[in-house]
């Protein structure tokens, strides 16, 4: 951008004037703008960039808690390598983001086609649907710890009075069913955030592309993939990057749930870091495991944006 | 007034908390002319960050203590209360930004984590262990970082076996075996007759990390030697791990999953009739019935306690919680919570507040043994020696930070669990067990 002075006056005074210096950086455009920037980059530096690096830095140190540590390079990571419980988190982790992504997103959009029709107390029940998003996560996760409780689970008891099963449920103690009730909760959870921003995406597109669409034969199915579906994938890119990142960093839930247990089937890399670095005193290792997350919510990121954000059928290209 | 048996029994313990207050509100002024050690600083105000209480009577009994050094010395003190499993991220916390409540009370080896940032309180230890008989060999390893105390390990809560009598007499034993190998036949033989065992393999604290140190200890298995060397995969180690395996087996299912409460609430709804614990089941079964509920004042006549079996090493490995009380090195007031410590362990205070926690807690030095609680209820007995007969967190090792990481860590419980679950041979949980200790003792 070319350097245009606000007033001719000023920047005459500029020119003849000894303090120009000052007075230029008061009076240009370029300056200016960064000097508006610079809340929000301090902001951002300060709650985000400098937390981020010193824990990027930390991973690089044995710190323990109250100590600062040295400087010993990737021996954290070295140790990590070779960690069979560091290994598992990061399946747990990828099992328990992938599976409950992939289910929000069907459910979500599911609910959310549902509620975009029209239906007699459309806007109670859309309130209703954001009931599980608004309970507190350690609230719902208390009220799940009981339903899964092996000796006093509600759904035990009501599927033994029903005499279907005559045994107890062993919800949380066996590490396939202790990772399906994890998963399970944090799909209640997470559905409502992507069905009523979905529903939100679905009431931009409009009726007289339907309309059109149906006059020329068009099916439910297809009016789906071709008009709702594009129309709604910047959205989606959105969402599903949010609700990713939101369930790769998932900590409350698993916490109050299992802790990381029954033999750390459903340790995730955000619960084994804290279980390192605060219960374990090794802030350093818990850095490590934390930098470690990095990578995997970068390709995330990347997968949403470059894979569903900028197709060319959204403006009206071809696929490729 | 409508007087009913609940209302007086509230109105008698209020009483008698009153009565406790007032009787020590006298004998603390007196205390803070003669032998206070540290005058507390102009001004002072101390936050202390505690556990929270298993039985009300023993909160109680501290309350009142609190309001009595209060009333001696005109220092306020604010106590607050965290789950049990939520004391040492915060202590953790506040160590590392230098910021938060005075002192915390926590568990085991918590002090170890940061003992740099503990405040030193040897001369209040010193003062204690010298009036009142020594301190218990655990506390000391506990207490002390060198030569030096960084914490005074003021109670110690008694891990013990809680059963009910009527089902082991039905399962065929007229007493708790002394033996692993007869506490492993009771186990098989209440699971025969539908009244199961039961004891917490999740990732619980407490009772879980009890369990799981008694089981190894009691058969030669150690996490590392003396020299803090790591020496988990041994052929005791192997049997250890067979050993809880067999018990693993005939318990109720779901243990897996339990953390520090569910054995307390399975045990109190007849869904196991033996379990670990302190014997705040006995007390909540007590509290029950004398607010009138008659299946738990049945249930109460019939629970009772034990000391762990000894194991194929020949002696107690019994692992009972250690609650020690430090300072931090960031308060304003060093000397106001070195006299609040010193004040808390005088026998005057400590033997009313032991004696309102029933047994919850036991003491940590000699002079203890003689205190009322020890004969109110031959049910307590058990409790009595926690500090003498157990062994500190780490084992044959330090006790140190590396000790209190591995404890966090949950290495010994998880290798347990492992094996137990039948998810890896002895030998492949022994594995993962070693690299898990080489990581924290390197």
């Amino acid at each position: 951008m070319a350097d245009v002075p606000l007033s001719p006056t000023r920047s005459a005074a500029a020119k003849a004037g000894g303090a120009s210096a000052w007075t230029r950086l008061q009076t240009n455009r370029n300056w200016l703008g960064l000097w508006f920037m610079l809340p929000a980059a301090g902001f951002l530096i300060l709650f985000l960039a400098y937390p981020l690096g010193l824990g990027v830095w930390l991973s690089f140190t044995d710190s323990r808690i109250g100590r600062p540590g040295e400087f010993i390079g990737f021996e954290n990571y070295a140790w990590l390598w070779g960690d069979d419980v560091f290994w598992l988190s990061v399946f747990n982790t990828l099992l328990y983001t992938t599976v409950a992504s992939v289910l929000k997103f069907a459910i979500g959009l599911y609910l959310a086609l549902l509620l975009n029709r029209h239906m007699r107390f459309k806007a109670i029940i859309r309130a209703v649907v954001l009931i599980p998003f608004i309970v507190p996560t350690v609230l719902s996760a208390v009220a799940f710890w009981w339903i899964f409780d092996t000796q006093f689970s509600i759904i035990t008891w009501m599927l033994q009075g029903l005499g279907l099963i005559d045994h107890q449920i062993n919800w949380l103690g066996d590490s396939t069913m202790a990772r399906a009730s994890v998963i399970f909760a944090n799909i209640w959870r997470g559905v409502p955030f992507i069905a009523i921003t979905l529903l939100a995406g679905l009431q931009t597109v409009p009726g007289s592309l339907y309309e059109a669409a149906t006059i020329d034969g068009a099916t439910r199915w297809q009016l789906f993939r071709f008009i709702t579906y594009p129309l709604l994938t910047p959205i989606i890119a959105v969402v599903m990057t949010f609700s990713v990142l939101f369930t790769f960093t998932d900590f409350q839930l698993i916490w109050v749930l299992t802790r990381g247990g029954p033999f750390n089937a459903t340790h995730l890399m955000a619960t084994l870091s804290y279980q390192r670095a605060i219960l374990g005193g090794n802030l350093g290792e818990g850095a490590a495991i934390a930098t470690a997350m990095i990578p995997f919510l970068l390709a995330a990121i990347m997968f949403s944006w470059f894979g569903l954000q900028r197709r060319k059928w959204q403006s009206g290209g071809s696929d490729d | 007034m409508n007087l009913t048996r609940r209302s007086l029994l509230r109105s008698t313990a209020a009483t008698g908390a009153l009565a406790m207050a007032t009787s020590l509100t006298g004998w603390a002024k007196a205390w803070a002319q003669t032998s206070m050690l540290h005058a507390p600083e102009e001004g002072a105000t101390l936050q202390l960050l505690r556990w929270r209480r298993f039985i009300q009577s023993e909160e109680d009994s501290f309350m009142a203590l609190v309001a009595a050094f209060t009333a001696a010395t005109g220092v306020p003190v604010e106590v607050l209360s965290e789950g049990m499993d939520d004391v040492q991220p915060k202590a953790s916390v506040a160590a590392n930004v230098g910021s938060g409540p005075d002192m915390f009370w926590g568990l085991y080896s918590l002090p170890h984590l940061f003992s740099d940032r503990c405040i030193d309180v040897t001369d209040v230890a010193d003062y204690i262990g010298n009036k009142y008989g020594g301190w218990a060999p655990s506390a000391e390893v506990y207490g002390k970082s060198g030569d030096q105390w960084i914490a005074l390990p003021v109670a110690y809560n008694a891990n013990l076996i809680n059963y009910r009598q009527s089902a082991i007499a039905e399962a065929g034993f007229s007493e708790m075996p002394g033996d692993t190998e007869g506490f492993l036949e009771l186990n098989r033989a209440l699971n025969r007759i539908g009244k199961p065992a039961g004891m917490a393999l999740g990732f619980a604290s407490g009772d879980g990390n009890a369990w799981v140190h008694w089981c190894l200890w009691s058969h030669g298995g150690n996490l590392v030697d003396a020299d803090d060397n790591v020496i988990i995969n041994s052929p005791e180690t192997e049997a250890a791990l067979v050993y809880a395996k067999n018990l693993y087996d005939v318990w109720i299912p779901g243990t897996a999953s339990w953390n520090d409460s569910f054995n307390n609430k399975a045990f109190l709804a007849e869904e196991v009739f033996l379990t670990n614990n302190g014997v705040s089941i006995y007390a909540a079964a007590q509290n029950a019935a004398a607010e009138g509920d008659e299946k738990m004042a049945a249930m109460a006549e019939d629970i009772n306690h034990a000391y762990w079996p000894v194991g194929p090493v020949g002696k107690p490995t019994e692992f009972h919680i250690c609650y020690p009380l430090m300072g931090m090195t960031y308060t304003k007031y060093p000397n106001a919570v070195k006299a609040f410590m010193q004040f808390m362990m005088e026998a005057e205070n400590y033997g009313p507040w032991l004696n309102g926690a029933r047994a919850y807690l036991s003491h940590a030095y000699a002079a203890g043994e003689d205190f009322a609680v020890w004969t109110a209820d031959p049910k307590f007995a058990p409790a009595k020696p926690a500090a003498y007969r157990t062994l500190t967190a780490g084992g044959l090792g330090s006790v140190g930070e590396k000790a209190a990481s591995a404890l966090a860590d949950f290495v010994v419980l998880s290798m347990i669990a492992n094996a137990c679950s039948g998810r890896s041979t002895p030998q492949d949980a022994m594995r993962v067990a070693e690299r898990q200790a080489q990581r924290i003792y390197r």
